[in-house]
């Protein structure tokens, strides 16, 4: 039997306004090319680089949520090497020194399973290659550069190789982004590339006799392609292993459309780097007590949070995970529960209906203008048995859309809920006379016709009448009426 | 042409009234299409301004916004810059006007400024000699009168050195007190900006102005104090002097300016100073301390020369070769040669023998160095163990390189330094080079200026032209 060992390196762009060691906007996403740029990102001659402090308080948030020891006196360090996306001809990052070490993620907190982090250091992102006629530099008839991203900052997480399986990696990567999310430090899209994953990945077998060369996956950029790709070359390495070969010390290149892996270069062929101390920036001296002010002012993290929902609030697991994953989410939550004092409804309407009409209309909560107080109105709505649970579905639909309070949407519309028991016995005896044949049925045993009238009567008040004297009514009428 | 100009110091034009500077300003520009063609010391001018200040010419490798850098390399053709150096924006805004750029050695890499796409530029005092460099182009148009005032750039001398062979005061600061911000980089952690200029006094108005705390230079440093007046009539009788053994006994050393040397010791004797030859045997190392960590750092600060995003790129069939290409067409000989070294220096397996093991030494330098200025006041020596060789006659690098010895202590360790001219018109000059504590720069002009006094190189408080120049 053959095991797995993967590392993972993460770039994550920090959100920060600007970028690292100049005062270009660090949110280059969705600009026209080389318009975020200046001397200093573009490597004019003789411009220097200024250290953007809000990049040291983003990745010292990061290195205190992910349990790590914070050097107080760190490197900024020089890595060498050529090409067109990198307008200094080097990357400034913290080679010798980085601002923190020797952390963990805990990634299954029943089982207390950990993954180590190494190190985690600031540096500079690169610009972008634009081809023109490939799909690589290699091959096509023109490159174009956009120097947008250059300077944006970056830390690089990077993981002992604790993770035993593509899964698990996938996993790991997720709670990261969950974490950085929660830090308001990173956006943690893969997709926009604000957060990349390399892996290393090693197969050895049971005994330890047979173990491969590291392999580097690199272009994963989706949660799960992190996963495909590293399934994938988990079982090419297996394969190759198990004819008593072993596979070549390479990097090599996740290729989406093929879903395949594509070797890039041998690990022999890779730059000297030619690291050495940045001169332009001095060492980075951080105070402890900055670093204690900032870990006093860490936010709940999503497994304190999901802990803290099940025994405040009395949540099942799920619904406390599912809840806790993103902070605006678990704020929302409990910003509503205050107003209701109804946890486990509140959690079952934002779990369901709420979620599902955020994703339909592809907003976030900050973009909708309904509110606690909505839910609370809507709540109240049911309480008092003004509208029933189906009603209310509907009034919660026009109310998040419309931002309207649920209360004037009952009036409006006029769905407040008919109680008359009057009302109801008159609509019912209708459906009873248009279909006899259903109401002998009953008569001769066949109760489940029951749930026909009920549905009959919803269908004439259109949804209005209360479900549960429409139950007991229809109960009543064709049992007494029994001839 | 008014001839009184040309004896104007930066305090005596900046109380001019306007008129009478823009008289100054085309003055210089008068005198530089007249000379420049001889000495070669202006590689661009700047005529058609509309601001007449204070003119000061300005060493091709620091930016002034609209104007070319050309660094004297062809890699930079047709490169303008799109901003202001922090300096040029300092002078500006003290109604300075940049006179032209000035010719140098290759991204400032040499000693000669023969190194330059433009040719050499001549010596004032000898036009078949060299000037010294790589500030040359600046060090050259003061001496002959074509800017009364220039900037250079210092990483190994190459302000103090050109200074002394053509007669001129040559000031480093204290590194970190000029903002390199616009200066193309050599070596990052050496560079430092300076005046060239004919009077220890017109150094201090200009180091007054171009010093400070600069927030795009993350090195420098803030300064507690302002730049109070220098004091006058100090007595050299009072201080205490070491001039180090290694430095006077290099074999290099020519005897006409050991002896020219010895007498300003003498003559300090005289006054009751104390003067002490102290050995300092890590002397022995500076060179090749300078010359593992100097390209180290110049290989990295190049590498943005690649031909892709400015100046002068080359064909080629991948993107490898067109930058490979653009390097090899656009860089000069010396200029490869210290990349190739830096490079090497840097590289995985040679970092811990080469590169790490001289930023050791040169920790362990810049310790001694503060051991011997907390007992004695000021070390001093000739700036250079040679005067002006004649042009083309030094063909091997490792003599111009050891010819740095006399300087370059004063880079590794961040101090300020100056050389001011100490013999008389009818010699090639020859250099006195003191040097002091870190951030000491005020004390060190007084010293300086006090040693003026006693140089016969000065007619009323400036440094004599050569007569040529000086009508």
């Amino acid at each position: 039997m053959y095991k797995t060992k993967i590392g993972l390196e993460i770039h994550a762009q920090l959100s920060t306004k600007t970028k690292a060691f100049c005062s270009c906007p660090a949110d280059v996403f969705e600009l026209e090319p080389n318009t975020a740029i200046c001397p200093v990102c573009t490597g004019q001659p003789g411009a220097l680089p200024v250290l953007n402090e809000k990049v040291v308080e983003y990745a010292l948030k990061a290195a205190l949520a992910l349990n790590c020891e914070i050097n107080l006196r760190s490197s900024f360090d020089r890595k060498n090497y050529f090409y067109p996306d990198l307008p200094k001809g080097y990357q400034i990052t913290q080679y010798f020194t980085p601002i923190a070490e020797n952390g963990y993620i805990i990634i299954d907190h029943d089982n207390k399973k950990k993954i180590r982090i190494r190190r985690i250091h600031i540096e500079e992102d690169a610009g972008k290659l634009i081809y023109q006629g490939s799909s690589s530099i290699s091959g096509a008839s023109t490159s174009l550069v956009d120097l947008n991203r250059c300077g944006v900052p970056l830390i690089e997480i990077v993981t002992e190789p604790d993770i035993e399986s593509p899964s698990t990696a996938r996993k790991f990567i997720e709670i990261l982004r969950d974490i950085l999310r929660y830090l308001e430090i990173c956006s943690g899209d893969m997709e926009k590339g604000a957060l990349r994953c390399d892996a290393n990945i090693s197969i050895f077998s049971d005994d330890g006799k047979n173990t491969s060369n590291v392999v580097e996956v690199k272009n994963m950029n989706s949660f799960k392609f992190v996963e495909k790709a590293l399934e994938f070359e988990k079982n090419r390495i297996s394969s190759v292993l198990s004819e008593g070969k072993n596979i070549p010390h390479e990097t090599r290149t996740w290729n989406f459309s093929t879903k395949t892996t594509i070797s890039m270069r041998s690990k022999e062929e890779e730059n000297d780097y030619r690291y050495f101390p940045e001169p332009d920036l001095l060492p980075l001296v951080i105070e402890k007590p900055f670093v204690e002010e900032l870990k006093k002012h860490l936010p709940e993290l999503p497994w304190e949070k999901e802990k803290r929902f099940i025994k405040e609030y009395g949540l099942p697991e799920y619904d406390a995970s599912v809840l806790s994953k993103e902070r605006a989410l678990a704020d929302f939550f409990e910003a509503v529960v205050k107003k209701t004092d109804k946890p486990k409804e509140t959690s079952n309407w934002i779990m369901t209906e709420y979620l599902r009409e955020i994703k339909e209309l592809n907003k976030d909560i900050e973009g909708l203008a309904f509110g606690p107080d909505h839910f609370k109105e809507l709540f109240d709505l049911m309480d008092s048995g003004k509208i029933s649970q189906k009603i209310a579905k509907d009034v919660f639909s026009k109310s998040l859309r419309s931002g309207k309070m649920p209360s004037k949407i009952v009036k409006e519309k006029g769905l407040e809920q008919i109680n008359d028991e009057e009302v109801i016995e008159k609509t019912l005896r209708e459906a009873m006379k248009e279909n006899e044949k259903a109401v002998r049925q009953y008569r001769e045993g066949k109760k489940g016709v029951l749930g026909y009238f009920i549905g009959a009567v919803m269908k004439k008040t259109k949804g209005k009448a209360n479900p549960e004297l429409v139950n007991e009514i229809a109960r009543r009428l064709l049992e007494s009426e029994e001839e | 042409m008014n001839r009184d100009y040309i004896n104007l110091g930066v305090k005596e034009i900046s109380e001019l009234d306007p008129k009478e500077q823009k008289g100054v300003y085309n003055f210089y520009l008068k005198r530089i299409k007249e000379y420049n063609s001889k000495l070669n010391c202006f590689v661009s001018v700047n005529e058609d301004t509309d601001n007449f200040g204070i003119p000061v010419a300005v060493k091709d490798n620091i930016n002034v916004k609209g104007m070319k850098t050309t660094c004297a390399s062809k890699i930079l053709k047709g490169y303008y810059s799109p901003y202001d150096a922090t300096v040029v924006k300092k002078l500006r805004k003290h109604n300075f006007t940049i006179l032209g750029k000035t010719n140098l050695d290759e991204f400032a890499m040499g000693s000669s400024t023969e190194f330059s796409v433009f040719g050499p530029t001549k010596n004032p005092w000898d036009i078949e000699r060299m000037t010294g460099g790589s500030s040359g182009g600046s060090a050259a148009a003061v001496a002959s009168g074509m800017a009364p005032f220039a900037l250079g750039s210092d990483t190994g001398g190459s302000v103090r050195q050109p200074a002394s062979l053509c007669g001129v005061v040559g000031f480093k600061p204290t590194y970190g007190l000029v903002s390199r911000y616009g200066l193309v980089a050599f070596s990052s952690s050496m560079d430092q900006i300076g005046p060239i200029t004919r009077s220890v006094d017109d150094a201090f108005e200009i180091f007054k102005l171009i010093s400070s705390k600069d927030l795009l230079d993350s090195t420098t440093v803030k300064i507690d104090r302002g730049y109070p007046e220098l004091i006058d009539g100090l007595d050299l009788g009072d201080y205490s002097f070491c001039v180090p053994e290694e430095f006077m006994n290099a074999p290099h050393l020519e005897d006409g300016i050991k002896k020219d040397f010895l007498e300003i010791v003498e003559n300090l004797k005289n006054k009751g100073a104390s003067v002490e030859f102290v050995s300092i045997p890590l002397i022995d190392y500076v060179v090749a301390t300078y010359y593992l960590i100097a390209p180290g750092e110049a290989s990295s600060n190049l590498s943005r020369y690649d031909g892709i995003k400015y100046g002068n790129r080359h064909r080629g069939k991948d993107v490898s070769e067109i930058i490979n290409v653009s390097r090899d067409k656009g860089f000069g000989s010396e200029v490869k040669r210290r990349i190739l070294l830096g490079t090497f220096t840097l590289s995985a397996g040679y970092y811990e023998a080469y590169y790490n093991r001289a930023l050791k030494v040169r920790r362990k330098l810049t310790q001694e160095i503060a051991n011997i200025l907390e007992k004695y006041d000021y070390i001093i020596n000739p700036t250079s163990p040679v005067v002006a060789p004649k042009l083309g006659e030094i063909r091997d690098p490792l003599t111009y390189y050891l010819m740095d010895l006399y300087t370059i202590t004063a880079n590794l360790t961040g101090s300020p330094a100056i050389s001011i001219p100490i013999t008389n018109k009818s010699r090639l000059p020859v250099g006195l080079h003191i040097m002091g504590k870190r951030f000491t720069d005020i004390s060190l002009l007084e010293v300086a200026r006090a040693f003026e006094k006693i140089s016969p190189a000065y007619n009323n408080g400036k440094c004599s032209l050569k007569g040529e120049w000086s009508e």
